[in-house]
């Protein structure tokens, strides 16, 4: 009875987001930088980022992981601050700043009191172009950068499972090798290789700086025109064009073994196509089928199906994210619950997926995922940081602001119709690659072949 | 050129920070329950954080883990739904809601729409009110915690912990893991779960905050009918935990390339005169950052770890100083010396009137910028209630930090620190460390 109330609502009421908070403002100075500014004006604080469209999709065969190194390497001196000098004026300023790697971007940020904007800019303006590293830097630096790669993937068999799976799936795009980049690779790479890479791709005319708070963008864009104004462009950008996936034509699978594994699971990883400048709609699509089969845990196709009326899988869900340069993963997981074992899983997976097929979407589980899709636009106004890295993910990936404003309208028009299409083409027609991370054979019930 | 603006700016810091200030409204309910409001009607959401004292630590003796398990299942059927009833009617209304057992609390988060608030908090009360416990509920739920313990027991971080925990509290709650053993979980029943629900849920230790679209008012209103048909009293809430733990090393072999190590001694109460100083002393020593004395002496100068902080943990019942790195196995002994080093150097000859100076203009300074959505000051007004903290403590906390001297450092650095009592639990492979005192 409350259901029923509740969903007439539900239908006729699609929230409509305000700009109270959030409102977006873009120019470009003369030398190509982007500027987005978002404003929020309930506290007195202000993220300034500024985005490098280059990451580790980006390297040279034989350098995997130097976007990532630059990226700690730029907190070391320039002509006017000493080595970590930079962290210290931000933390002497009540700020915090930090950066991150990912394979389409670099980028770097400081959260600090708004009147302090001009000068997150003038340093960070500074190390865009005047970066000076030194060869015991890089020695001890690469070694944090080891230490990094032991902490987030040597240590965590699910972590070394992914980099296999990504490694296998990935024929001949670069989205194959991790962020952070292959041991024996990292060990070698030089101040030159550093250098040359910040040379090449730090520059105004492949930045975006994305500024958001408390902040007026006419204000903005005075300081950014002083201090990134000057900057010269690199001449030597060119088009980002990464070697191609061939066609996907085998399914291949991956067993990976590790003592460490407490829950062994089964994961699939497949090829999906990704939002794209002017064209988002299929994205939108994956999205709405990614959350249809696995964003919720009582509701969703996987999870209903598989946790909650069969009580076979601890965890059944789905990962993806539309927006990278390049089409990207769509993942399927299923962890089985104990006595259930990896092939069973598998079958699991593959009987519920081709039951969804056949039977198509409840409208009513379509219907509600669209408005919590919608209502994401009012929450997401609550955190103004996570709405600059949405802009600063999107524009490095090659998409404008219209498309990240007009991507919110496209959910909201996809049909369930649009879902199936793309359904039956990812999950029946798309080769995939098929893993599972398992504890060694002498300790698990089945040798697994 | 920078580098004279930049060091015009630093005198400025101090002195110059953005004008300010929280406006916390002081609710009591007609049914005379607090609540703490920030009003701000910009984006039409409430987010409402309710916090209730106990946590896991007042699991009965044998029941480990019910407190735990209870919580899991407030969102698997209440009232006249079921489990996937109450997630259906959730996903409804766009609204979400999470539910966290700590060893000291039990909190509940929601985010709910302004036009359908009504109809989440119904949803809501019947989670907190009216949890069913249905059986086929209970053993998912239960099959989702016994494989979290399996995972727990191959996780290095986590392995630290419990070893550092059984080691250090005796037979305090505090010294076993609030998610309980595969024994006690194994063995735990409905009526478990409906005692363990009475136990938490009681009015003479729950703190409500809320910041976002909704007035005073409207607040009362949704907190009665949230929360006025608790019991008034809850279980007893345990008495402080002991500490057992001498100085030392202690090594746990476990398969992995990087051992993780867990440092700590006893640490220092919220309401000591000296808390203050320990807290600005542990900026410079182990603070957020990249210039604490740690940081630069294991990270900066040496490569051998991606991070390594210090922290004053301020559980209810057993105050800590504790930190944390990880290092590769054949790092992590210089790792460790080095860390017993930073820590009797100021231990003795405390810190530099520069270093005071930057770690009080930077815990001054990012202060203020901690409320920054609706969510943060809900959660931040929620805490500061269950820690029996006034409201005029954010106006005032500044002027504490900015209030600690040279002596005050120097005294809280010899009588808090202590390098003899520190220890060390590793768990990998580590070269050159052997368990010892």
């Amino acid at each position: 009875m409350l259901r029923q109330v509740i969903f007439s609502f539900v239908v006729f009421c699609l929230p409509v987001a305000g700009f109270a908070a959030g409102e977006v403002t873009e120019f470009r100075l003369d030398n190509g930088m982007d500027v987005v500014v978002i404003e929020d004006h309930r506290s007195p604080a202000v993220v300034h980022m500024v985005w490098y469209r280059v990451g580790a999709a980006d390297e040279q065969p034989g350098q995997s992981g130097i976007a990532h190194f630059l990226e700690h390497l730029m907190f070391k001196g320039t002509d006017d601050l000493a080595d970590g000098e930079f962290s210290d004026i931000v933390e002497a300023n009540g700020g915090s700043d930090n950066a991150f790697t990912s394979w389409d971007y670099t980028g770097y940020f400081q959260r600090v009191a708004s009147d302090r904007l001009g000068l997150m800019m003038e340093m960070e303006a500074d190390r865009m172009r005047d970066l000076i590293i030194t060869e015991d830097q890089v020695r001890t630096e690469r070694s944090v950068i080891l230490e990094e790669r032991a902490q987030r993937l040597d240590s965590s068999p699910g972590g070394l499972f992914s980099e296999q799976m990504r490694a296998a799936l990935f024929l001949n795009h670069p989205y194959n090798t991790s962020i952070i980049g292959w041991r024996h690779e990292m060990e070698s790479l030089s101040l030159e290789d550093a250098l040359a890479f910040y040379e090449l791709y730090y520059a105004p005319n492949n930045a975006v700086l994305i500024v958001a708070g408390d902040v007026e963008p006419n204000d903005v864009r005075a300081l950014a025109e002083q201090h990134y104004g000057p900057l010269a462009p690199s001449e030597g950008i060119s088009l980002r064009e990464r070697p191609a996936e061939p066609p996907h034509t085998t399914n291949r699978r991956i067993i990976f073994e590790d003592e460490r594994v407490a829950n062994p699971y089964v994961s699939r990883l497949l090829l999906a196509p990704v939002r794209e400048p002017g064209d988002q709609a299929e994205a939108a699509a994956v999205t709405l089928l990614a959350n249809i089969l696995g964003g919720s845990d009582f509701t969703a196709v996987l999870s209903r199906q598989l946790q909650v009326e069969e009580g076979r899988s601890l965890f059944a869900g789905v990962y993806y994210n539309g927006t990278s340069y390049d089409p990207d993963t769509f993942t399927l997981v299923n962890v089985p619950v104990p006595g259930v074992t990896l092939e069973e899983a598998e079958a699991d997976l593959d009987r519920v997926i081709s039951e969804f097929l056949e039977t198509g979407i409840d409208p009513e589980q379509f219907a509600r995922v669209q408005f919590q899709l919608s209502a994401q636009q009012i929450y997401a106004q609550d955190d103004v940081q996570g709405l600059a890295r949405d802009y600063g993910a999107a524009l490095t990936s090659g998409l404008s602001v219209a498309d990240v404003q007009a991507w919110p309208d496209i959910l909201a028009s996809t049909t369930i119709e649009d879902v199936m299409n793309v359904a039956r083409r990812i999950l029946a027609e798309t080769p995939s690659v098929t893993g599972y991370l398992t504890r060694p054979a002498e300790e698990s019930q089945e040798v697994i072949q | 050129m920078i580098m004279s603006r930049v060091a015009a700016l630093l005198t400025a810091a101090v002195f110059a920070l953005p004008a300010w200030a929280i406006d916390i409204e002081e609710v009591t309910s007609p049914g005379g329950i607090q609540a703490w409001l920030v009003q701000d009607d910009s984006i039409p959401f409430v987010a409402v954080e309710i916090w209730f004292r106990g946590g896991t630590s007042v699991d009965p003796e044998g029941k480990r883990g019910a407190v735990n398990l209870m919580v899991g299942l407030l969102e698997e059927g209440s009232g006249d739904l079921d489990a996937h009833g109450f997630a259906t009617a959730t996903e409804e209304l766009a609204a979400s809601f999470g539910f966290s057992a700590y060893r000291d609390s039990v909190v509940i988060s929601a985010q709910m729409l302004t036009e359908n608030r009504d109809a989440a908090v119904d949803l809501l009360r019947a989670a907190i009110i009216a949890p069913r416990f249905d059986a086929d509920a209970l053993e998912r739920v239960r099959a989702q915690v016994l494989a979290g313990i399996e995972g727990d027991a191959q996780d290095p971080d986590e392995i630290a912990g419990a070893t550092f925990n059984a080691m250090a509290f005796g037979g305090h709650p505090y010294a076993t893991a609030g998610e309980g053993t595969t024994e006690s979980v194994s063995a735990l029943t409905q009526d478990d779960m409906f005692a363990a629900h009475q136990a938490s849920f009681a009015l003479d230790r729950v703190s409500v905050a809320a910041a976002g679209d909704i007035t005073a008012d409207e607040l009362g209103a949704l907190v009665d009918h949230l929360l006025a048909d608790l019991p008034v009293v809850g279980a007893t809430l345990p008495g402080p935990a002991p500490y057992l733990l001498e100085g030392g090393t202690t090594v746990v072999e476990f398969p992995t390339p990087q051992s993780i190590a867990l440092f700590g001694h006893q640490g220092i109460e919220r309401d000591d005169p000296d808390f203050f100083a320990a807290f600005v002393l542990n900026q410079i020593l182990g603070g957020s950052g990249f210039r604490s004395r740690l940081m630069q002496a294991v990270r900066v100068d040496r490569g051998l770890t991606y991070g390594i902080y210090s922290y004053l943990a301020l559980s209810d019942y057993a105050p800590m100083m504790m930190g944390q790195f990880s290092s590769s196995n054949d790092l992590v002994a210089e790792a460790v010396d080095l860390t017993r080093a930073q820590w009797a150097d100021v231990a003795e000859n405390g810190v530099t009137d520069a270093e005071l100076a930057a770690a009080i203009r930077y815990m001054t300074g990012a202060y203020p910028l901690r409320f920054d959505g609706n969510d943060t000051i809900a959660n931040i007004m929620a805490a500061m209630q269950s820690d029996q903290m006034p409201a005029s403590y954010i106006e005032e906390r500044n002027s504490y930090i900015e209030a600690v001297t040279q002596d005050d450092i120097r005294r809280v650095a010899t009588r808090l620190l202590q390098p003899d009592r520190l220890n060390f639990v590793v768990v990998g492979q580590p070269q050159g460390l052997m368990t010892g005192n």
